[in-house]
């Protein structure tokens, strides 16, 4: 469809500005907020320009973080996140790999019900079993711990299925003259599935990455000692503070740092990302 | 280098289908023997039974004097050029072609003097290093072949190797196969659907039909006698005429020779055999009318109607026919080209 109408383009441009605007502009507060002194944000206009106390705030939260909220320092919840979210998104890789391709690749009694299993668990995300699962992982003795954190939420139906529809685009005869070349299941799976899917894997770091960074209520249940607070939970610990007025500098100081990783492994990945998403490399 | 020996092998699917019907065939060591028929006939499924990717319901396969039926793909020895080559889409063409031998844990220097030499027989040294995708058709298939000869197999199993290239390229890599096969001297089981491939490459043509062999044989022995209905239909382009008999008879001025067997209701006359114009003594006269010419360059195919007979008849013309459509033909079907056969069992008499 290709037009030429002016005021059409200008419009539509518009349109997009202003959109990017309201998805922007709270970003840019956050950055802006983390950038005053105290008090700045409650006392009478917003400011809109960066302010000087800049080293300080993130000095502050990443040293010694906010003792009257009772959140330890940034850095530490940094790295508990940075643990949760690699572990989730590696273990639930490796598990759905392995799965979807046992559902693929091999006849098994039952191969058809362990698969509508799988897929059935997509309708119970953490939120809805979260009581038996906590009743669980507190019996193990796993509350407070990195096991805890990480272990329920590894298993994954989507990407078990996101790999079996990759599997299943991939040719039969690959596998048989992979067979006729004298290279059995396990061979198989490691010289010719897994470089296959390097990219499908690339796609599902990036999601489920985001996906453990972003977890905010299970790490909230599971832990009770701050050596174990991740910074998505730590950040709501901040801001709710009883008796005085949130530290807003401090809180969005924090914020900023929290929303750092995460665009970063976009901005690096993106390639792969986008290569994964639409390429078949066949 | 080995005899491929198949003794009453069946296949029958889980559901209780039966494709494949008690096959017997022996596969003479260095031979090239090709599978033809239709689509569905079951030539692709027994070679992959040979192969060793389906199961043997029953009968025995044995390559090289021993009996291969529980065997994996691997220890049989043989290697396999698919119909879309097959070839790894992350490894290089080096890649592609040392895979097997890695994996049966050859000698390095083994591997690259093996390597070199069947990419210098394939003229595919150049691009050694490339990727499968930056190929293109006749150069993946060579690769494919080249992945076939660097493990120096006991046999070669073809899947309709040539059917993705353009018909060009099919014909030189039929050529360079055929050339290959020799100069190696490997045994070769070759499946087609495509009948001009399947004379060309044959020493030993097998036609099969839905599960069961319809003849074994040199092409031209089945083009000269083809033993069945089936055959005689399959093998041959543009195919065989199959009048009937009665009908024929029932034509004004036709007399049969007296030569056909008893019992024969349908004769076979190949459209290169009938001549145009008067008749030899004894030979069958026919007038029609010329419905379509096509003209393939150096030959012409009628299309002739008979009144009388339910099909056009197919004539071949030598040079540029001088016809128009519509015109009145006469033409003789000699009698000693004739092929009898019976209705009722589909077998030549």
């Amino acid at each position: 469809m290709v037009e030429n109408r002016p005021w059409l383009n200008v419009l539509t441009h518009l349109v997009l500005v202003v959109g990017v605007i309201i998805i922007a502009f709270p970003v840019y507060l956050a950055v802006i907020a983390s950038t005053h002194g105290p008090g700045a944000f409650l006392s009478n206009v917003v400011p809109l320009l960066p302010g000087s106390y800049m080293l300080d705030n993130y000095g502050q939260m990443l040293s010694q973080g906010m003792s009257t909220s009772g959140a330890p320092p940034l850095t530490l919840m940094l790295a508990n996140s940075l643990v949760m979210a690699i572990v989730i998104a590696v273990a639930k890789i490796a598990i759905s790999i392995i799965s979807a391709y046992a559902i693929v690749y091999f006849r098994f009694p039952l191969r058809t019900l362990a698969f509508w299993i799988i897929f059935i668990t997509l309708m119970l995300p953490v939120e809805v079993r979260i009581i038996p699962t906590f009743k669980v992982v507190a019996d193990l003795g796993l509350l407070n711990s990195y096991a805890g954190l990480t272990i329920p939420l590894i298993a994954s139906a989507t990407a078990t299925f996101l790999f079996r529809q990759f599997f299943l685009t991939v040719p039969d005869e690959l596998m048989e003259a992979a067979r006729v070349d004298g290279a059995g299941p396990m061979k198989f799976f490691r010289d010719i599935l897994l470089p296959l899917s390097r990219t499908n894997m690339a796609a599902l770091f990036v999601i489920l990455f985001i996906y453990g960074w972003m977890q905010y209520l299970w790490p909230l249940l599971v832990t009770t000692d701050p050596k174990f607070y991740t910074v998505v939970m730590g950040i709501k610990r901040m801001a709710a503070v009883a008796d005085a007025d949130p530290q807003w500098n401090l809180v969005m100081a924090a914020v900023v740092l929290a929303m750092l990783p995460p665009v970063l492994i976009v901005i690096f990945m993106q390639r792969l990302f986008v290569k994964g998403l639409v390429e078949t490399e066949k | 280098m080995a005899a491929i020996e198949l003794a009453g092998v069946k296949k029958t699917y889980p559901g209780g289908a039966q494709v494949i019907h008690g096959i017997d065939l022996a596969i003479g060591d260095g031979e090239l023997v090709v599978l033809v028929g239709p689509s569905g006939c079951g030539k692709s499924t027994l070679l992959r039974m040979i192969a060793g990717l389906e199961t043997i319901s029953d009968g025995t396969i044995s390559i090289g004097g021993a009996v291969v039926n529980t065997k994996e793909p691997a220890e049989r020895d043989i290697a396999m050029v698919f119909q879309n080559y097959a070839l790894y889409p992350h490894m290089t063409v080096r890649g592609n072609l040392e895979y097997g031998l890695k994996n049966r844990g050859t000698p390095r220097a083994e591997i690259d003097a093996r390597v070199e030499a069947a990419a210098r027989t394939l003229e595919i040294s150049q691009f050694l290093d490339r990727k499968p995708r930056q190929l293109s058709g006749g150069q993946r298939q060579r690769v494919a072949m080249g992945r076939a000869i660097v493990r120096q197999p006991k046999a070669f199993l073809f899947d309709e190797p040539l059917s993705n290239l353009d018909a060009k390229l099919r014909g030189q890599m039929r050529i360079e196969i055929r050339r290959l096969q020799r100069s190696l001297g490997t045994t070769s089981v070759y499946v087609t659907h495509d009948q001009l491939e399947a004379m060309t490459l044959a020493d030993r043509l097998v036609v099969m039909n839905g599960g069961h062999i319809e003849q074994v044989g040199k092409p031209t022995e089945l083009y000269d006698r083809p033993a069945s209905l089936f055959v005689a239909g399959f093998i041959g382009s543009p195919p065989m005429n199959l009048l009937d008999v009665a009908a024929l008879q029932a034509l004004p001025g036709v007399t049969l020779p007296d030569a056909l067997p008893d019992g024969t209701d349908i004769v076979g006359i190949r459209p290169d055999a009938i001549i145009l114009g008067t008749a030899a003594p004894g030979d069958i006269l026919l007038s029609g009318t010329v419905e379509l010419i096509e003209p393939v360059g150096g030959e012409s195919h009628l299309y002739v109607r008979v009144a009388g007979l339910e099909q056009a008849m197919i004539i071949v013309a030598q040079g540029r026919s001088e016809l128009v459509e519509a015109a009145s033909l006469d033409f003789a079907l000699p009698a000693d080209a004739l092929h009898p056969f019976s209705r009722a069992t589909g077998k030549r008499l």
